[in-house]
């Protein structure tokens, strides 16, 4: 698969924050935590021993609480501070040991930075902001015109060129900042919270953008929030930080299912677990499944028997076709189910969030299927079953188990 | 007394070191000053020979297109006022000295205060050597000028220059420290070098800053070719020293209301591009 060949590896990344770092390393390699060495030498350690790999064309979300040490994380990747110790491979290059040109020349061409307050240059146009990272490596105007200008109609950004950032709101303020990282052409993203100075509506926008970008422009993204729901809504991996080491990896899913300690229990409560747990998950085998040629009385005798709101109508493939109602049977005598389909979409995709069927279900008849990439019948969740599957997230996830 | 605590010869050190300095310097000082002198005079002689409406209009034409209708109407006014008041000559004297020992300070300035801003080891040593040039009294400066350039506008242009470039040096520090770090950190991140950085990003956002340190160079310069008249600079200074040896208090005031009304007219035109370059790079 080389689709998920490791485009970044974070090795043993280490930073100390201070003029000395020599004594504070040795105590953190002897085993000593970061409050000790603050008591025993002043140094305040920044990141201790953070290793993760970035998939080529993934999103990985670095999340954690101000002060965990994700900015940090980030900031080493393309050595806007210069780390302690570790490895930071991109690629075949190990970034830490690059002399001051290769750097500068990796970071011309290699990698795009968005940041927070969206760090435009108020002196210089939307154009000539886009252009800057173009501008610094020396491409010629006419060039880097053009490319700025894609850039900027790709981001939603069209006839704002000669706009200056002041004049611009927030959101696409952070447009432009976007822009000027992709104008460059780089395949690595570093998107530093990019979206947490935003009004919440403008920054739910900006994330499916930028999921939906992703999956045109395949970059290697690297993104840093502090909020859970940005993590889920990018949908990608999670590396989940605290005091400057990595607590655990994984999808929110995983997090939710199997948290590594407390401190992942506590930070995964508030989440919302319908954007989280898929139909998949919370499914269960139909129990009035019937062929579509079956007829009416048949699938009524079926449907009393098994207790299930309506009968669950599939092909001769097993692909599903519809539900019928037990209404709709009574009167039907002897007639083929597949003349009586009905709600022929009440079906969701096994990889669908729960947020996805609760709508399909408030619409239907109290019971939809869940289907495969074919249409082929997987199982059924009822409004019963999503009840049971959400009791269950709340057990597991809750800070204390009441049974 | 048993113990008597030598004096320490302070003066003498001082005596040394210029002597020093002029044995060694003063032929190319003095050089200097013959070209710089002539050039002054030139300058002055030329615009004295102009008519003086014609050279009011003009200033005033590029006040105008320098800043608003309404700072130009008033400089014309004031300049009308000098014409009449036949302090035209001192005024342009004057005015010829402020604007050349200005061009020198930036020149010399503006430089120092980037290399300030970039090195910190250079600002602990500029910092200081700045505070007692503008602690020092003025008068202090004219000294040490006249051996090195002779009596007259030069050595009044150079002790301008010393006491008047302060602020030019710390607000183009200031300016470029104040550059917001997230703007720094980007153009970091975009890989630009440190010549870059310093020209595209730092420097033009440092500007409103620079022209506040200026717009102080521009006044300090005009205070300092007052005090120069002393060693024979001329000008509107020259007219003040002339009441004062004469006891004429009425010629005194008028030549002292005429500086005043030169300063007013400097000031504004400064401030005003101060404050414009402050809102071009704020809002676009």
């Amino acid at each position: 698969m080389s689709q998920n060949r490791p485009r970044i590896r974070v090795r043993g990344l280490t930073k100390i924050f201070g003029d000395d770092a020599g004594p504070a390393l040795s105590l953190l390699q002897a085993g000593r935590d970061r409050n000790e060495v603050l008591k025993a030498t002043g140094a305040v350690v920044g990141l201790q021993d953070v290793s993760f790999d970035i998939a080529e064309g993934e999103i990985l979300v670095v999340m954690g609480l101000s002060g965990s040490g994700k900015s940090t994380c980030l900031r080493c990747i393309n050595r806007l501070i210069e780390p302690t110790a570790g490895q930071v491979m991109v690629d075949d290059v190990d970034v830490t040991t690059l002399g001051e040109r290769e750097l500068l020349a990796f970071r011309r061409t290699r990698f795009g930075m968005v940041f927070q307050q969206f760090a435009l240059f108020p002196h210089r146009t939307i154009q000539r902001n886009v252009e800057y990272g173009l501008e610094v490596q020396g491409v010629p105007v006419a060039q880097r015109r053009e490319r700025a200008l894609a850039a900027i109609e790709t981001v939603g950004l069209a006839g704002w060129d000669q706009h200056y950032p002041a004049q611009l709101s927030g959101g696409m303020q952070q447009r432009a900042g976007l822009a000027r990282a992709l104008a460059l052409d780089p395949d690595i993203l570093l998107m530093d919270e990019a979206f947490s100075a935003l009004d919440p509506l403008i920054r739910r926008d900006m994330q499916q953008e930028l999921v939906a970008l992703q999956r045109r422009l395949k970059k290697t993204i690297v993104f840093v929030s502090h909020d859970l729901d940005e993590a889920i809504a990018l949908g990608g991996r999670i590396v989940l930080m605290k005091d400057g080491r990595v607590v655990q990896e994984g999808t929110a899913a995983d997090f939710l299912a199997a948290p590594a300690d407390e401190y992942v229990r506590r930070f995964v409560e508030h989440i919302d677990v319908l954007g989280v747990v898929t139909a998949g998950d919370a499914m269960r085998a139909p129990a009035a499944v019937k062929p579509w040629f079956s007829t009416a009385a048949a699938a009524l005798a079926s449907l009393t028997q098994s207790g299930e709101p309506v009968v669950t109508v599939v092909c001769q493939e097993g692909r599903f076709q519809g539900t019928v109602d037990a209404e709709t049977l009574k009167g039907a005598g002897e007639t083929e189910l597949r003349f009586l389909l009905s709600d022929k979409d009440a079906c969701v995709p096994e990889g669908a969030t729960l947020n996805d069927a609760v709508s399909k279900l408030a619409s239907g008849r109290g019971e939809i299927a869940v289907v495969g990439s074919g249409r082929e019948l997987k199982g059924v969740i009822a409004n019963a079953d999503l009840v049971a599957a959400l009791a269950r997230r709340r057990q597991e996830a809750g800070p204390q188990t009441a049974h | 007394m048993a113990f008597e605590i030598p004096q320490i010869p302070l003066a003498e050190w001082c005596d040394i070191a210029l002597d020093w300095a002029t044995d060694h310097f003063s032929g190319v000082t003095r050089a200097m000053s013959a070209v710089v002198g002539t050039g002054i005079e030139a300058t002055t002689d030329f615009l004295v020979g102009l008519p003086p409406w014609l050279v009011i209009a003009a200033f005033g034409l590029i006040v105008w297109r320098l800043t608003t209708v309404r700072i130009a109407l008033w400089s014309v006014l004031g300049f009308l006022f000098l014409w009449n008041v036949e302090l035209w000559r001192a005024t342009l004297q004057s005015l010829v000295l402020v604007l050349v020992s200005t061009l020198f300070a930036l020149a010399i300035g503006i430089p120092i205060g980037i290399s300030a801003a970039l090195s910190k080891r250079f600002w602990r040593v500029a910092s200081p050597a700045l505070d007692m040039m503008q602690t020092m009294p003025s008068f202090v400066y004219l000294i040490p000028a006249i051996p090195f350039f002779g009596l007259g506008a030069v050595s009044a242009s150079f002790a301008t220059i010393v006491f008047a470039m302060p602020p030019t040096i710390r607000l183009t520090a200031l300016g470029i420290l104040q550059t917001p770090p997230m703007l720094v950190e980007a153009a970091d991140a975009f890989g630009s070098t440190k010549w870059q950085k310093l020209f595209k990003i730092q420097l033009p956002l440092a500007i409103p800053t620079i022209m506040a340190g200026i717009n102080q160079t521009i006044m300090l310069a005009l205070s300092m070719v007052v005090i120069a008249a002393m060693i024979g600079a001329g000008g509107l200074g020259g007219e003040v020293w002339k009441a004062i040896q004469r006891l004429e208090a009425g010629m005194g005031f008028q030549a002292g209301i005429a500086i005043v009304v030169l300063a007013v007219i400097l000031d504004r035109i400064t401030q005003h591009i101060a404050r414009r370059l402050r809102t071009d790079t704020e809002h676009g």
